[in-house]
Order: structure tokens, then sequence, then C-alpha cells
């Protein structure tokens, strides 16, 4: 890598991908840095640094939307939420625990479509994502979107740069949707519940009519990493269940909740400041697993146990499981990460495996996003195409040619 | 409204190609009675009609995929059609292209309680997928006002919304999954039961794409659970300023409810002359609110929302008691178009969104607009998300009235986008906005746009004419353009 462009306004962005662009070069693009090591390594001549493109330049509280600049850090955009008692509603993780560093911008959550343990009633960053502006691999700068929720106006690309990893276009400007946050969290725990109940147990919460906000289960080695005392005290596996909003009513599904629950065995009960405590802890991951490899499994929720027990049944590994059983992670020493049998046994109920973090030469060797093929990896790469004909743009990030 | 010329060599193959569908789709499957193809010559956007080269309706993907094949081997059109329940004319028949009905795709595949999943065909309908799981306490939140009759793979075409989208999403946040057939014929399968996808998120852009990317075959959608219980309050305003405050006022007091619907006074008294719902008539705007949940929140939020409601000035409040009286509330909202209809020979339906804060404004300006265009309108629209259906009152037998009736609409919608706002909240741009796209999007955001639409069909044969008020050929936008010599390094900080 030769050098490192570090644009300081959406012109001179312009500039260095028209450049780019028409002179045959190619960049590695980073916002505040903090996920370098998601996707595959990026075979780039140049670096494209947005680090100077930070800041909020709209937030309208009563309309639900703010716009900042892309690199602005997720925690300055916090901190102007909070004041407001608003939030960004897919409580984007801080992967920084995960990878080391800290910090993280709006614009990486956004190109790594990130999404917490609220993922499975709010949606992820996509459902939150309104409008941007943006420079295509072409040297063009182009928008779409707006600051409203009900737009059906032309095509959504909001929804294809969200986990597109900057391999399309880079953004310059962000438009997301805010919401209230909750005036209350609780959490209820089942105890002692193998995988397989532990499915059975959040199904059944979520098919409650008591608006879960997410449902996490910590098998016994998990649950003892948790840093919450009564979880991490209670010697035995722990399914955690949480509800927000207005007082009154919170207490009224916490009660509904653990009458529900009371059938699979002893239930307990976690108020704000260890249910706020927990949740961070699973959205962030790394408390839990350590193995040099970490997978992401997105999976039918019913059939996350099936998937973990498969794969147990060949490699060692660390796990726990959120959104209800759907999203699965697993700590993996096997220098390939055990690649086979994670796909294998994801592939045998559907669903796709990412391997979040790996050393430059496994993610080299080893896909990172699930493979695709046919029809679908033309479709990929001719999508690809039509935004950066050339591959300037964070070339093989996703996938080899893409 | 312009469409494209029609190819007359196509037009001149149609024996031939009736032929070739014929040997796909067996029996009645392909229509070519003039009589017969009359029933599709529109959908819902009534002001336009078309006769399509032929209808065909297939009952397979693998059915769907050899015409698709077909006619992309002999360069014939497609038009998608669900239900024809569209308000934008994406449906609109092309003389030189096949009109291919999905309507008997018509089975519900799979039902899934513990993972909380429907798999459906496309042609089932919107209200079909609740009444599936409504005995176990679920159902599929977007509720379009079309429900009872829209098909769901019209919904993911256009991306529908409703009353509740405010709180629970549009189509695009509540589908996860799809089968979806490429103009080569090629069938791939995005998503299912589990949540978002390994590569570029092509489910969200299908959604919404009005028929351009491809044809869907198989949904795969999450249902919910039945909240608890739900309470409606009825606010009457002296002013549509003080109902526009307390829209506001609810939304900043953190409170997200279920729906937030908003009416006029000639909307009013449409539907209280249709429906005898019990509405006020000394008002000027009248507000739904809608909270659903347990009912001790509920309860809650309905003192909270009486309150900021008299705060904002309002002049009457009527709290639902009975699950009965909730459905009365509804009853004239959910009625207002067919209410409108009858107070005047036609009408056309806007569908802008803006920021909440201009609703004030933006129906002053509506009423402006109403009087230097001297057409009638009547509003209602989803408050909670500043979306807004402007019912334009038109007489279409007299010479002039659609031309000034779309000039009006054309209006609202330029003045919608200029204060922060776009073009079409749920409806679709279709024909009916194609032409006003260059409103919101500049050149280069349109050739964007168009360069996604030529990796998924390169030879622009699915729904051409629809959306987009140019037509580039692909190889024209997938040119760079070149500059003469180098361009110099630029002048930036580096490292």
């Amino acid at each position: 890598m030769t050098e490192t462009l570090k644009p300081e306004n959406p012109e001179q962005l312009l500039d260095a991908i028209k450049w780019a662009a028409h002179e045959g070069h190619s960049f590695a693009v980073r916002g505040q840095g903090t996920k370098q090591g998601f996707g595959r390594p990026v075979q780039a001549g140049h670096g494209l640094d947005l680090g100077a493109l930070t800041g909020i330049m709209a937030y309208e509280p009563s309309e639900l939307f703010m716009t900042a600049m892309t690199a602005t850090p997720i925690a300055e955009i916090k901190a102007a939420l909070r004041q407001n008692n608003q939030q960004m509603a897919f409580e984007p993780p801080d992967m920084s625990v995960l990878y080391g560093g800290e910090g993280g911008s709006i614009g990486g959550a956004i190109a790594c479509n990130l999404a917490g343990p609220r993922r499975i009633q709010a949606g992820a960053a996509r459902d939150h994502f309104l409008g941007f502006n943006a420079v295509s691999g072409r040297g063009e700068v182009f928008k779409s979107g707006g600051t409203v929720v009900k737009n059906v106006t032309g095509f959504d690309l909001s929804k294809l740069l969200a986990g597109s990893f900057g391999t399309l276009a880079v953004m310059s400007t962000i438009t997301f949707k805010v919401l209230p946050a909750a005036e209350s969290i609780r959490t209820v725990l089942a105890l002692g519940l193998d995988d397989g109940q532990a499915m059975t147990a959040m199904s059944a919460a979520l098919g409650s009519p008591n608006e879960v906000s997410a449902a996490a289960h910590l098998p016994a080695a998990a649950a003892a990493r948790s840093g919450v005392s009564y979880v991490s005290g209670a010697g035995a596996a722990v399914t955690a269940i949480r509800v927000e909003g207005p007082g009154p009513s919170v207490e009224h599904r916490c009660r509904s909740l653990r009458e529900l629950l009371k059938e699979f065995g002893e239930t307990e009960e976690l108020h704000s400041k260890n249910s706020n405590a927990l949740w961070r802890k699973i959205g962030d991951v790394g408390a839990f697993v350590d193995g040099a490899q970490v997978w992401r499994l997105s999976v039918p929720p019913m059939d996350g146990a099936g998937v973990v027990a498969a794969i147990l049944s060949t490699i060692d590994a660390q796990m726990f499981y959120d959104w209800g059983g759907g999203l699965v992670w697993l700590g993996v020493e096997a220098s390939d990460g055990g690649a086979e049998t994670v796909r294998a046994a994801v592939s045998a109920v559907g669903g796709h495996a990412t391997l979040i973090r790996a050393d430059d030469d496994v993610r080299s060797r080893v896909p990172v996003f699930e493979p695709q093929s046919g029809a679908l990896k033309d479709l990929s790469a001719r999508v690809k195409k039509g935004f950066d004909p050339e591959g300037v743009l964070n070339p093989g990030r996703i996938y080899e040619g893409v | 409204m312009k469409m494209p010329q029609p190819d007359a060599d196509v037009i001149a193959r149609r024996q031939q190609i009736i032929k070739a569908m014929q040997s796909i789709v067996r029996g009645e499957g392909v229509i070519s009675d003039a009589d017969e193809l009359r029933a599709y010559d529109h959908d819902g956007l009534m002001a336009y009609k078309a006769q399509p080269l032929i209808v065909v309706l297939p009952e397979t993907t693998n059915q769907v995929s050899a015409i698709l094949k077909y006619c992309h081997d002999n360069n014939v059109k497609i038009v998608p059609r669900g239900a024809g329940t569209g308000l934008s004319g994406g449906a609109l028949p092309l003389a030189d292209g096949i009109t291919l009905g999905l309507g008997k795709f018509k089975k519900i595949l799979d039902i899934d309680f513990a993972n909380r999943t429907a798999i459906v065909q496309p042609g089932v309908t919107n209200l079909a997928i609740t009444e599936a799981v409504r005995h176990v306490g679920y159902y599929y939140a977007p509720d379009p006002s079309s429900q009872i009759a829209c098909s769901i793979g019209g919904n993911i075409a256009e991306n529908s919304g409703g009353v509740h989208s405010l709180k629970y999403g549009l189509t695009t946040n509540n589908v996860l999954g799809i089968e979806l057939v490429l103009m080569s014929g090629d069938v791939v399968r995005i998503g299912g039961k589990h949540l978002d996808s390994g590569g570029y998120d092509l489910l969200g852009v299908a959604t919404g794409s009005e028929g351009l990317l491809g044809v869907i075959t198989e949904v795969t959608v999450r249902i919910l659970r039945t909240p608890e219980t739900a309470r409606a309050l009825l606010i009457g305003f002296p002013s549509n300023e003080s109902g526009g405050e307390c829209v506001a006022a609810i939304i900043g007091a953190g409170i997200i409810p279920g729906g937030m619907e908003m009416m006029d006074k000639p909307a009013i008294h449409a539907t209280e002359e249709f429906t005898h719902a019990g509405y006020p008539l000394d008002v000027q705007a009248l507000l739904i609110v809608e909270l659903d949940g347990p009912e001790v929140e509920v309860d809650l939020l309905i003192e909270q929302v009486d309150a900021l409601a008299r705060q904002s000035g309002a002049t009457y409040v009527r709290i639902s008691e009975s699950e009965e009286e909730r459905q009365i509330f509804w009853s004239g909202r959910k009625n207002a178009f067919p209410a409108v209809g009858r107070i005047s020979p036609d009408y056309l339906c806007m569908d802008g969104t803006i920021p909440r804060g201009r609703l004030a404004d933006v129906l002053n300006k509506i009423g402006e607009f109403s009087e230097k265009y001297d057409l009638r309108v009547a509003n209602v629209f989803h408050a909670g998300d500043g979306n807004l259906h402007p019912l334009i009152l038109f007489d279409a037998n007299q010479p002039g009235e659609l031309k000034r009736a779309e000039d009006f609409g054309a209006d609202i919608l330029r003045y919608c986008v200029e204060v922060g706002g776009v073009l079409t909240g749920e409806h679709g741009v279709g024909i009916e906005k194609r032409d006003l796209m260059g409103v919101m999007f500049t050149e280069d955001d349109l050739k964007q746009q168009q360069r996604l639409k030529c990796a998924f069909d390169p030879d622009q044969l699915l729904n051409p004419g629809k959306v987009y008020p140019t037509l580039h050929r692909c190889a024209e936008l997938g040119r760079m353009f070149v500059h003469e010599g180098k361009l110099p390094f630029p002048d930036i900080p580096r490292f």
C-alpha cells in the first residue's frame, strides 16, 4: 500500500475516487477502522481514510431521524440521542470488543449491517437506514432515500449499501431512523435449561403477546463469563428474555413471562442496571467467545440447537445463542475455523455462516461470507460491476473478484 | 403519459408467441381473446388503460422460468401483475408485452408458529395470511387498505405500508425471503426463515422494485403475535395546525402508537355520510390514535394521549370502550376512498410523504392549489409517518378535468419534495409519478438506479416504461466517461 488519502469533505472524497477509477487504482476503505478484520483481507493499492468526515448534520427528535457524516463515532451519536431519550433501535454492537481497538462509526455500522439483540423485534441496521449521499466506484455522486420512513420512490438502494462492506460506493452522509428509548427494561431469566429446551422456551416467550425485545441462551460455560453476578453465579445455563416499555407494562409482562416459563424450571428477574449490562455483553459478543476463530451463524431459530449439536460432534467450540436461537456465536480453535463442518451444518437447515474473526491468512483461504453459486453469484458480480466496474472499492472484501 | 413505442416486430409475431406460451402453460392459462383481455387493461390507477399483447397465467415456478426464458431469447417484454390493485399503474399493460398474472399462485405452503414464519405463494392475498394464522393469535403486520384483495407478491413489488406501519414497519421489514425468477429464466432464492443474508441484500432491493427486477414466485414472511388489547381515541381539532401539533406532541413524548391517522373536514364529512361512524362534523381535522399492547400499557398511554390532545387544543375526544367501538372508529377511515368515490365521479389518490412537522403547512398549501385548479380535495393520511393521501375530486367526462387534476397532484408532490419529503410513500412510482422522478433525483441518481436494473435485466424486458422517465440502454449506462489525458493526483491530505 503506497499511500492513504484522507478527504476532508465530500468534494475531496469525489476527487479521490474519480482519480482512482480513471487511473486504475484501488482503495481499502476505512471509517474509524474498528472492523478491519471483518471480511476478506482487501488487496488494494491505496488506503481511503474517511476519519475526517465526522459530525452530526441534522437531528430532529420529533421527526425521528438523524443525518450524520459517515465516520461520526457511534458514541457521539448515542450521546446526542440520550439527551432526548432516544436511541438507535437496532442496537449496534460494539465490535471493538471482538476486534480490539475502540469505538466504531455510523458508516461502519451501516456498511456491515450490524444489529444487536433487538434485531428480532426492531430489525437490523438495514431497517433503520433511510437515505444517503455517496460516491460510486465509478467516481459519481449519487443519493437515494430521504429523511422519512415511508418512501418507495425508486429502488431502495439503502438496502443494497447496508451490508455491502464498502464494495459498491463510499457514503459521505447517512440518514437513519431514531426511536424513543424505553422508560423501563427488565430481563426474565430461566435457569438450567439445556439448549433444546431453551429454544422451545424462547419460542414460547417470543410467541406470547409480551412484546419480547430480546431472547438469548447462555449455556453454563458462557453464563459463567457474563460478568453479571446473577447470571454468572447461577452455576447453570441461563436463558434471558428482555422486555422494555413503560414501567407498569414491563412489570406486567415480566410476571406473565415468569408464569409462562415456570414449566421449564426456576426463573429470576433482572432490573434495569443488570439488564443493560447483560445485553450489552451479549450484543458485543467478545466476553463469551475467545477462540482464534469466531463464527456468526444465522439460522431458523428452532434449528439453533440442532446446528450446534451437529458442529460440536466434530469440533470443539465455545458458543451461545441470541435472536431466540436464530443467531449462534461460535469460538473455534481449529486452524481453518472448522469451515466445512460449520457450513455443512448451516446449509442442512438453511441460513448463512460468517467467519467474523480470524487471522488474515485464514480469511484469505476460507470464504468469510456464505459462498454463492450459479445465478445468484453471477447476479452479485453484475451488481458490483454496476456500481464499481473497475474494482476500485474494497476489492475482494466480500467475495473474491467482487 | 407517453409509453415507449410498441415494437411492431413483436406484435407481428403474436401468433407465434401465443403458440409458444400454450406449449408452456396448457389449458386456459393463455388469454388472447380481445374481450377477455379487457379485464386486464388497467390496474388500480383507473385513468389509464391499454390492451396487452396477451395474458399468461402460469401456476408453477418452472412455468414462470420457461416463459421468461422464452421472452428473453425472443425479445418479448413482460409486465408482472398480482391482483391488479396497484394505484400507480405499475401493471399497466404494454401492447407489445405479455402481462404475466400471478393470480394462480394461491397456496399457503407452510405455517411455522415456532419460528414465527409463513411461506406462501405470491398470489395469496395480504389478508389471507392473517386469516390463516389468526386462530392461534398471530397476524401479518402490514395492512394496506386494499388488504382484502391485494396479493403479497404485489405488496413486495410495491413495498406496501398500511395504517400500522409506524410501529410494525413496511413490507420490507416483514419479509424474510423470496424465490425470484430473473428475466433470463434463472431462479434464485434469497433469505428464508433465518434473518439477513450473506451477500448483498438483494431481497431488500427486490422489495419495492415495482416488477422491474424479477418475478416473485414464493414468499417467506414473519408473523407476529396479536397484541393483547387495542384501544383508540377519536380526537377532533378546530384547525389543521392544532392537529399537526398533537401528532408531533405524541411522538415527542416518546409514544409510538400502533396507528395514527388524520382526516380533514371534507374527508370527515364524506366518510360520515357513508359509514355513520359517529365522527364529529364541527371540527376541521380528526385524528384516530390507536394504542396496542398489554391492557395496563394501553390504559396508561390512552391517558397520556388524551392529555396531549387537550394541550394541543382538541375540542373533541372520544375513547373506545369496547372492541366494537374501536372498529366503528376505524370504519370511517377504512372506507374513506369509497366514501369519497360517492361524492365525485372520479378521484385521483396522491401519496407523498412529508416531515410530520410540516403537516399543517402542506395541508394549507393543498387548499391553495385546490382554489388555483378549481377542484375539490379531501385529505386522509397516515399522520404518524407523514404519508399523505390527498384525494383530488374531478369528473373525467368534463374535457380537461383529468389533466387539471393531474397537474394539481403534481404540484402537491413537488411541494412534498420541496419541504423535505418524497414523491411516494407506499403506492409506488409506476407510470403515475414517473415523469416527476427528476424533481427528487438528479440524472446521476437515476442512472445509478438503472444500473442496478441492468444487473438484473440487461435487455430491459421487465416492465419497461415504468418508474424511470428515460430508458437508457445498459451498454450506454455501463460506459465510463473517459477523460482527456490523466487526472492529476487529487489534492487531498495523504499519509
